[in-house]
């Protein structure tokens, strides 16, 4: 194999679709981060209504494939008059499926912290607002990190459906690559550079995870 | 007014369809320390918790200085910046240091500065010997500390009524004794305290009454030493004599 072709002319071809994966990972990770708060709020705060809508939506968007998502975004919508060019398209429908899992993730985390919390925030006289504020939320958005940056992992990884549109990410560049030279060592390279990419972000959480860990929370729960 | 600091008039509580207080009649005068005893599920802590609502009576009435407690948001705010409790578990805040578990009630509560309510949170640690650890967090300290941390905590807003619910019994025995001392300090300062405890030696010393709750009644109340060493009902006796023997 030609090791300066491989260096000069395919690994920059291949590198040129980072930008683009990074920039769907992050957007449709913040969309799905800010519907997904949203989401968890109307389930622990919300009327019977708006929970059981919200419950809705998360089992809709965690029981149908994302690239059946993506397709009904980018392909269905434009039935109803609604034309969407592919990035968005893309970073709508991870972004809404994104949205589902982070909002399970801010529930549960929200859940976890004991009853206790809000009795003792109670005693001292807070509000209902100033105990979300001060007591409940500091605490579970600690206990919902590593389950959230997992959750901007896996994105990292999902965004690569969007190749299927013509969004010209990472893997879509691959794949143009593979087909225009026939050299399907390519997928390798690929996979190398995602795991360049996911391996860090993993170690990023772990070190946000001990640096803004409760302190002694681990002993705690032993 | 009569020196009466709480008054508990026809109280009944309890659980979805469980009742667990049957009408319950008690008061607290000004500075009285009162301690409650009774067997596991009597009551007690669904008694202490019904003061400053935290749990809701099914009915009857909670007078604190004279004032009624109902839900309304303004007058539980009242009436929970005249009580302190003090919880089992510590209950602590985690993610907080021990200064900003005593601070923060007196910035939200009283709204003082963050300066202000850290220098009288100081004092507070500082008198119940907790100066040092300070800036520890809650789970880095022995219970013993957290449970003492606690107490200056609830101690922070300066309630006239300090409620206490087994403050030591989550602790190993070692333990206990440095919260027994916390425990006597804090009765000398003159607060009114209204304490479950199985602690008989404190009990004997500190208090000026002891009730005897069980089934979620009173069963027998009166001068502390009297109901200690000479109690009237027989369910008061047994329940001391077991609690003797295991010790
Ligand atoms: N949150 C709750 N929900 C339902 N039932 C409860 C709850 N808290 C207490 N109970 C029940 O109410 C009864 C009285 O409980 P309470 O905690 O007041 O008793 P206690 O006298 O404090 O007992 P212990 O000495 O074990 O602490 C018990 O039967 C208990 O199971
Ligand atoms: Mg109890």
């Amino acid at each position: 194999m030609d090791i300066s072709r491989f260096l000069f002319q395919i690994l920059p071809y291949l590198m040129e679709g980072i930008p683009v994966t990074m920039q769907l990972t992050l957007l449709s990770f913040s969309l799905g981060l800010a519907l997904g708060s949203v989401l968890a709020a109307a389930r622990v705060f919300g009327s019977k209504p708006l929970s059981v809508f919200s419950r809705s939506y998360i089992e809709f968007f965690r029981g149908t494939p994302l690239l059946v998502q993506i397709f009904f975004i980018y392909f269905g919508l434009p039935a109803v008059g609604i034309r969407l060019d592919a990035f968005t398209a893309s970073v709508i429908a991870i972004g809404f499926n994104s949205a589902a899992y982070q909002a399970e993730i801010l529930r549960s985390a929200i859940k976890s912290i004991p009853e206790e919390q809000y009795l003792a925030a109670e005693s001292l006289g807070m509000t209902t607002v100033q105990t979300y504020r001060f007591i409940i939320f500091p605490q579970a958005i600690r206990v919902a990190t590593p389950a959230l940056v997992n959750e901007f992992v896996a994105l990292i990884k999902y965004t690569s459906l969007a190749s299927i549109i013509g969004v010209a990410e990472l893997f879509r560049r691959t794949e143009y690559m593979v087909s225009y030279t026939f050299m399907p060592e390519i997928y390798l390279l690929a996979a190398a550079i995602y795991l360049a990419i996911c391996l860090p972000t993993s170690q990023f959480s772990k070190m946000l995870e001990t640096r803004y860990a409760i302190p002694g929370y681990k002993r705690a729960l032993v | 007014m009569s020196g009466e600091l709480l008054q508990i008039s026809g109280l009944r509580a309890g659980y979805g369809r469980i009742e667990v207080l049957r009408g319950i009649n008690l008061s607290v005068k000004k500075g009285e320390k009162v301690v409650i005893l009774g067997p596991s599920g009597s009551g007690k802590s669904t008694l202490l918790k019904c003061i400053p609502y935290l749990v809701r009576p099914w009915s009857g009435e909670i007078r604190i200085n004279g004032l009624v407690v109902n839900p309304d948001p303004a007058t539980l705010r009242r009436i929970r910046a005249s009580t302190g409790f003090v919880f089992q578990q510590y209950n602590l805040f985690p993610h907080m240091t021990v200064i900003r578990n005593v601070a923060l009630p007196l910035e939200l509560g009283k709204g003082m500065s963050r300066r202000e309510a850290e220098k009288i949170a100081q004092s507070i640690l500082d008198v119940l010997g907790l100066g040092e650890l300070a800036e520890k967090f809650p789970l880095e300290l022995s219970g013993g500390q957290q449970q003492r941390a606690a107490i200056a905590r609830a101690l922070a807003i300066d309630p006239k009524l300090l409620l206490l619910d087994e403050p030591t019994s989550a602790l190993d025995p070692e333990l206990r004794y440095e919260v027994v001392e916390t425990l006597y300090q804090v009765a000398k300062q003159g607060r009114a305290m209204l304490i479950v405890t199985h602690e008989l030696d404190f009990a004997e010393a500190a208090a000026d009454r002891v009730v005897f709750i069980d089934e979620g009644l009173i069963v027998e109340e009166g001068d502390a030493k009297e109901v200690l060493e000479r109690p009237k009902k027989e369910r008061t006796e047994k329940f001391l004599r077991r609690l003797r023997s295991r010790l």
